[in-house]
């Protein structure tokens, strides 16, 4: 069981990266912050006892998401970089409707009771994970492949300066 | 101690502070950042909701990996749209794209 202290400083800084990622004007700022809060979601996992979630966490958003955004930033470049991530026309409405929504989602959840259950997690939870991957659920991971498969040959299409 | 509820509350605020990037930012770049942040923190939700609910099962994480898998698929897609719509017209600031409108 590791110690509450460590959940909070992971809270505080997943929370303050992003804040920053958020409200910082320069866009590479915002990519750089975003890898921050994806390694402290990482951190979540290992606290809640998912080692290969976190493992595929850092993976899959540190390493390749937030690289292909880094690119993404990187070709669309035009004019000042430390003001490309400015705030539109409903920054205020847009405030005011996700405080509203926490306030409801911290409601309802602290009036939820939950049927909390103290069993310990198996294990070898990886190995269970790959046998309910491989077993009961292996329609869904050939799907997700097929999705994978299709989204990378659109990318490559829309990417693509197409000539006719 | 740690409870379920302190794991839903941070996921709480991080849905909320992506959705206010999602919403409020020029740039559609810093868009798909937010949208990111929020498949994120439902993850933590799900991961949360397996460990606290049903420890003795994977269901919850075998979700969050799909979740993963299309965020990284969704978040391809839309940069390779970004990428084209940069080339055609100079510029990825949303308020521009409203060829739809009339």
């Amino acid at each position: 069981m590791v110690s509450p202290l460590v959940f909070w400083i992971v809270a505080g800084i997943t929370i303050i990266a992003a804040l920053a990622v958020v409200n910082l004007t320069n866009l590479i700022h915002s990519a750089l912050w975003l890898i921050v809060a994806f390694v402290g979601v990482a951190i979540t996992y290992l606290i809640l006892e998912a080692e290969f979630l976190a493992a595929v966490q850092i993976i899959v958003y540190a390493g390749a998401i937030a690289i292909l955004i880094v690119f993404g930033v990187m070709l669309t470049r035009r004019g000042d970089i430390r003001e490309s991530n400015l705030f539109n026309n409903y920054r205020l409405a847009g405030g005011l409707i996700s405080l509203g929504l926490m306030a409801t989602i911290v409601t309802m959840v602290v009036k939820t009771q939950w049927a909390i259950d103290v069993a310990a997690v198996p294990a070898n939870s990886v190995g269970l994970l790959a046998q309910n991957l491989l077993g009961q659920f292996v329609i869904p991971f050939e799907i997700a492949a097929m999705l994978l498969l299709v989204a990378l040959v659109g990318a490559i299409i829309i990417a693509k300066e197409v000539r006719d | 101690m740690v409870t379920l509820n302190h794991y839903l509350i941070l996921a709480a605020i991080l849905f909320c502070i992506g959705f206010y990037g999602a919403v409020a930012k020029k740039n559609a770049v810093a868009v798909l950042m937010g949208i990111e942040l929020m498949l994120n923190s439902v993850n933590i939700n799900l991961v949360a909701f397996n460990r606290f609910l049903n420890p003795g099962e994977m269901t919850g994480h075998i979700f969050a990996l799909m979740v993963i898998v299309v965020a990284a698929a969704e978040v391809a897609v839309g940069l390779a749209l970004i990428l084209n719509i940069y080339r055609q017209r100079l510029t990825t600031d949303v308020n521009d794209l409203d060829w739809l409108k009339w």
